[in-house]
């Protein structure tokens, strides 16, 4: 019989949950979840070895274990900092670490274009989140910043190397689900870049994936470029019987069209299984997929403005059966909205 | 029966006197009011001889801007028709092409831009949305007309006609 393991009890913002030891503190506040989740854009569950690169899931830890309880001496990258038995932390309670983040996120912007109204990530950018709740209104920064040409990588994906954050989830997607990775970081500090050595194309079944995974606009869908901002489309999940991946995918509808195929996204904007090329490609057809419902977004997303999926009757109605009986086939119709 | 409000008023008729049976009195207390028109200002504004001020914040016709070397402001960033209340606003993006630089200011832009001015309710949300100063409600009233398609203005009425702003005086623009 196997040895019972002792799960470790860990206070994140003063909520207390038990988690198996080996967890991440990230991983803890995800199982809590609410706005005490720290942001992250390297960090990515499915993929071994992110995270601890771009420093936005910084915390504090104000008491390190039931043993030791002295307060770690530095924030932490919550993403790689495994919890301790009787661990406090703090993440959006404490000034300091509100304050790290606003530095972090002023740090990613360095060379950031903010070219949102152009960019097709925006609407569903994290990076674009990320600055709206902790960014600095103006920049500090007074030089050029740098800038690349636009570069294909392969004729279904577009690199745009301006709006990296060098947050490596590509190269590591490429590294775990494809046999042979064409691009890497190329130089060093400043000067580093997302890039093929010597321009190769990426050639893979599950290459499009970088897409999903880039948190910012750099790897953007080319076949989607400029078609259409996503929040005048409408996700919808559908699946379809394919013989290189799950087939489970979030379609992007435009009027009657599909017009952008994706995986499928979590709350933490993570997909849940990684899609083929094939289903991200070249089926952008209604008959080739089993539809199954409208993708549920949260109402916090620009992505759900003018999308009525639920019927909220006004108070006035909910609480007066008069006005119910009046509306009976409007409240009718809305049933099957739900 | 007694009054509820208490403002019950018995009216008598009285038989008119003498003054007032030959109505020549009310007849010069009528006419002196009339005279006395002919000397009071007229409110009236003769439109077309005469325009009303318009107010600094007044909303017409929506105009799409063009920047210091006339090139189109406009990226189709699809803001303004996200903030339009009343969804007038459509528009289809486009990518700039390789010697297009001096026609469109950014990579991308709207190659149909379409404002349904029966729709429109004139609120400047558009204007207030838009992150690259391109659309502005500065134009005069939208014009009326006989049908309804006519009122979708594309960018041939919304655009801004080219000029050369070295040669825009100080006058022209206020």
């Amino acid at each position: 019989m196997a040895e019972e393991v002792q799960n470790f009890k860990v206070t994140i913002d003063g909520i207390t949950i038990e988690v198996a030891p080996g967890t991440t503190i990230l991983n803890a506040a995800r199982q809590i979840g609410g706005e005490i989740v720290p942001p992250a854009m390297c960090y990515y569950s499915k993929l071994e070895g992110t995270g601890g690169k771009c420093r936005t899931c910084l915390v504090k830890v104000s008491k390190g274990s039931e043993k030791d309880p002295r307060p770690m001496p530095k924030l932490v990258a919550s993403c790689r900092t495994t919890v301790m038995d009787g661990m406090e932390v703090l993440n959006i309670t404490s000034p300091e670490v509100v304050d790290a983040r606003k530095a972090v996120v002023e740090m990613l912007l360095i060379n950031h274009p903010l070219d949102c109204p152009v960019c097709d990530q925006a609407g569903e950018c994290k990076l674009q989140d990320l600055s709206y709740e902790h960014g600095a209104e103006k920049t500090r920064y007074e030089f050029e910043r740098r800038t690349f040409e636009r570069i294909d990588i392969g004729d279904k994906i577009q690199l745009h190397m301006n709006r990296c954050i060098l947050c490596y989830r590509c190269v590591y997607v490429a590294n775990q689900l494809t046999n042979k990775r064409e691009h890497g970081i190329l130089f060093r500090g400043d000067h580093a870049e997302i890039s093929t050595y010597i321009h190769e194309a990426l050639d893979h079944d599950f290459i499009g994936n970088v897409i999903d995974v880039c948190p910012v606009g750099a790897l953007t869908d080319k076949t989607f470029r400029f078609k259409n901002r996503v929040w005048f489309t409408k996700p919808v999940n559908a699946h379809r019987d394919c013989p290189k991946c799950t087939g489970k995918v979030t379609l992007w509808y435009k009027g009657p069209d599909v017009i952008r195929v994706t995986g499928r996204k979590d709350e933490h904007n993570e997909v849940e299984d990684f899609i083929c090329d094939t289903c991200r490609f070249e089926t952008k057809r209604t008959d080739d997929w089993k539809l199954e419902e409208p993708t549920k977004i949260s109402d916090q997303s620009v992505i759900a403005s003018n999308h009525y999926l639920q019927f909220d009757p006004p108070h006035v109605i909910q609480d007066n059966p008069v006005l119910q009986e009046a509306n009976v086939e409007q409240l009718a119709r809305s049933e099957k909205l739900k | 029966m007694q009054s509820l409000s208490n403002r019950k008023k018995v009216l008598e008729q009285k038989p008119m006197s003498f003054w007032e049976r030959i109505y020549l009195p009310a007849i010069a207390k009528g006419l002196s009011i009339t005279i006395k028109h002919f000397f009071k200002k007229i409110p009236t504004v003769k439109y077309p001889e005469e325009i009303r001020p318009y107010s600094k914040n007044f909303r017409g016709q929506h105009s799409l801007k063009r920047d210091e070397q006339g090139r189109e402001r406009c990226t189709a960033c699809g803001l303004c028709a996200l903030s339009c209340p009343a969804e007038a606003i459509t528009m289809t993006a486009a990518e700039r092409k390789k010697g297009e630089e001096n026609l469109y200011r950014e990579e991308k832009y709207a190659v149909v831009y379409e404002i349904n001015m029966l729709r429109c309710i004139f609120c400047g949300l558009c204007e207030e949305a838009c992150p690259k100063e391109a659309i502005y409600l500065d134009g005069k009233h939208v014009t009326a007309d006989y049908l309804r398609k006519d009122f979708i203005y594309g960018k041939d009425k919304l655009l801004e006609p080219k000029f050369d702003i070295t040669k825009l005086s100080q006058n022209q623009q206020a």
